[in-house]
């Protein structure tokens, strides 16, 4: 990590990797049957929703931190 | 019998059948080398570009088993069937995170496999060879279960026909596909199914698009497929007094697929073709496209449900013969017309071609590198290298069509789930060593072999029918995936003793990963 200095703030972002992690796996937060989307209960609504946040958060992480690099 | 044929399901079927395959034979002529080199016929030359690199993983990770399988446990299980999502959802985080690294360095030195990085890295050769072993065992039932899908594809369009072989039946359509996947292995190595997976891909996502939008209409909109899905079935069940529940068991499920996905050799090889850590990180971000398929295709089972397709006299041959992993054929069948179910369950078979090969591939280069050169003839050429790893890839395919021929699909199952927990069990050798510069071979070895009894004990306590084994400490009851629970213990065991062996030697006397050719000596 020699470029260590010049990432500074910017490191930091590869926090919200962690975030998928906290939402699917503590089933509590989504374990019920309403509100009900499109007909959809809860419990499958999350994690279809999930999909898609965890892979903008990744996708946000690229950009700052990733992108292009050969690290 | 009610298998009679649909000519029209099965002409297109064959069609698009052979037609997609043939693709894997003109593999070989795309980004031409010489074949003769293991990393072009096993790794691709580490050419591949993140798009391609998505479809080939795609290809490999949602067999044609996944799309048989996991609907069937949802319509079995209902909700708590659905752990795939999550563990799909978490894997690529780990992936983004963890495995530029690994290609980096397998890159850097001329590594195949994770037990090349092993071997490498610890220049312990016992350990490496039992991470090979691992992979190749793991393996095999994996492979088998892509067969058991075919079967239940070929059981759906009622192609029957039997062969006698060595004074036992095998079918023969399940033959035939067999070779052909066989033949473009052999032939082109990992570009074949690269080439497959493209057009396979967009075989399945036309299927999923189709299914998702025209099954619930005719069943009457997505709350009539939940509504149809018994109220008990569709959460986790709360925890009872002193226990941590099957919540803590659905998300132990998730985290011990996504830590253990990567590890699988045939997940690794797709992940080392890749031409730069920047294509595999662009992967992460775009791999949960596929996830979102696989939860549609989850919910195919509940639709299933909804359709009725168990009572329906016509289906009741193929849920006596397969059981439930009939469910999503039928419905296909029951739903869609005739030219539709051709080309959805084509799309299936050819799913199962791609991870089959990749599979094979996969242990071939484990069998090559790790056993065959570093044990048996460690100063062979590399073209001797690579025969060595086509004809092993053909001895594993034909070894995966004798389990399914001879052994009832149970076995294989049951094998598929204890091999998800002995894969997970390489974890530390192969990747904690790239975080912690300390960590000794020999415990990593034992911790390795606490790891593997302690899994194989608690799966067989279950007599290998599930892969939640309940801890009991006191006053709490813990039902946790096996493979995470051995995973904890094989972490402690290896850290603690690498901890003992440090403090009684002194500093590590760290050398750097050695490279793979001249390195096979001791």
């Amino acid at each position: 990590m020699k470029d260590r200095g010049g990432r500074g703030l910017r490191k930091w972002v590869n926090l919200l990797l962690l975030a998928p992690f906290i939402a699917v796996l503590w089933v509590p937060f989504y374990n019920s049957v309403e509100p009900r989307f499109f007909g959809i209960p809860y419990f499958y609504a999350y994690q279809l929703a999930w999909i898609w946040i965890g892979a903008g958060l990744t996708w946000i992480v690229y950009l700052v931190d990733w992108r292009g690099s050969d690290r | 019998m009610s298998s009679f044929i649909d000519p029209v399901a099965t002409g297109v079927f064959i069609t698009l059948f052979f037609l997609i395959s043939s693709l894997g034979f003109v593999a070989s002529r795309w980004k031409r080398a010489d074949l003769g080199h293991i990393e072009e016929w096993g790794l691709g030359g580490r050419r591949f570009g993140p798009l391609l690199v998505w479809f080939l993983l795609g290809g490999d990770l949602y067999t044609a088993y996944t799309f048989v399988a996991l609907p069937a446990l949802m319509y079995a299980a209902g909700g708590s069937g659905f752990f795939a999502v999550p563990y799909s959802i978490i894997v690529f985080p780990i992936v983004f995170a963890v495995f530029p690294k690994v290609w980096g360095v397998c890159a850097k030195h001329g590594y195949v496999t994770a037990a090349d990085m092993v071997a490498g890295l610890y220049r312990n050769r016992t350990l490496a060879l039992m991470i090979a072993l691992t992979g190749i065992v793991a393996t095999m039932p994996y492979l088998s279960l892509q067969l058991v899908g075919l079967e239940a594809i070929f059981a759906g369009l009622g192609l029957h026909a039997s062969i006698t072989i060595f004074g036992s039946e095998m079918e023969l359509p399940l033959f035939v596909a067999f070779l052909v996947m066989a033949g473009f292995t052999y032939n082109s190595g990992l570009r074949a199914p690269a080439m497959i997976a493209i057009v396979k891909d967009i075989l399945i996502y036309t299927t999923l698009i189709a299914a998702i939008l025209i099954v619930p209409a005719k069943l009457g909109g997505y709350g009539a497929v939940f509504d149809a899905v018994p109220p008990e079935k569709l959460l986790i069940p709360d925890a009872e007094p002193g226990s941590l529940g099957p919540q803590f068991a659905y998300a132990t499920l998730a985290l011990g697929g996504a830590l253990g996905l990567f590890l699988y050799p045939h997940a690794l090889t797709g992940l080392l073709s890749a031409s730069s850590r920047d294509a595999i990180r662009r992967n992460a971000v775009f791999m949960p496209i596929y996830a979102f398929a696989l939860a549609l295709l989850l919910l195919l089972g509940f639709m299933a449900l909804a359709a009725g397709v168990k009572d329906m006299p016509q289906y009741a041959d193929g849920f006596a013969r397969f059981g439930n992993i009939y469910a999503v054929p039928a419905l296909f069948k029951h739903l869609f017309p005739s030219w539709f179910v051709g080309v959805a369950f084509a799309a299936i078979a050819i799913g199962a071609l791609v991870p089959g090969a990749i599979m094979s591939i996969a242990a071939a280069n484990l069998f090559t590198r790790n056993v065959y050169r570093a044990y048996i003839r460690p100063e062979c050429s590399e073209a001797h290298e690579t025969q060595v790893a086509k004809i092993f890839s053909l001895l594993v395919k034909a070894g995966a069509l004798g389990f399914v021929t001879f052994f009832p699909e149970t076995s294989v199952v049951q094998l598929q789930l204890i091999g998800g927990i002995w894969m997970c069990q390489t974890l530390p050798a192969v990747l904690m060593g790239l975080y912690v510069r300390w960590l000794d071979s020999r415990a990593l070895l034992t911790g390795w072999i606490a790891g593997m009894g302690a899994g194989t004990l608690m799966a067989g306590a279950t007599g290998f029918k599930d892969s939640v084994y309940t801890l009991t400490i006191p006053g709490l009851e813990i039902p946790c995936y096996s493979a995470v629970s051995a995973l904890v213990l094989n972490i402690m065991v290896t850290l603690a003793l690498s901890l003992i062996i440090r403090l009684r030697t002194g500093a590590a006397p760290s050398s750097p990963p050695a490279p793979v050719r001249p390195a096979l000596q001791d």
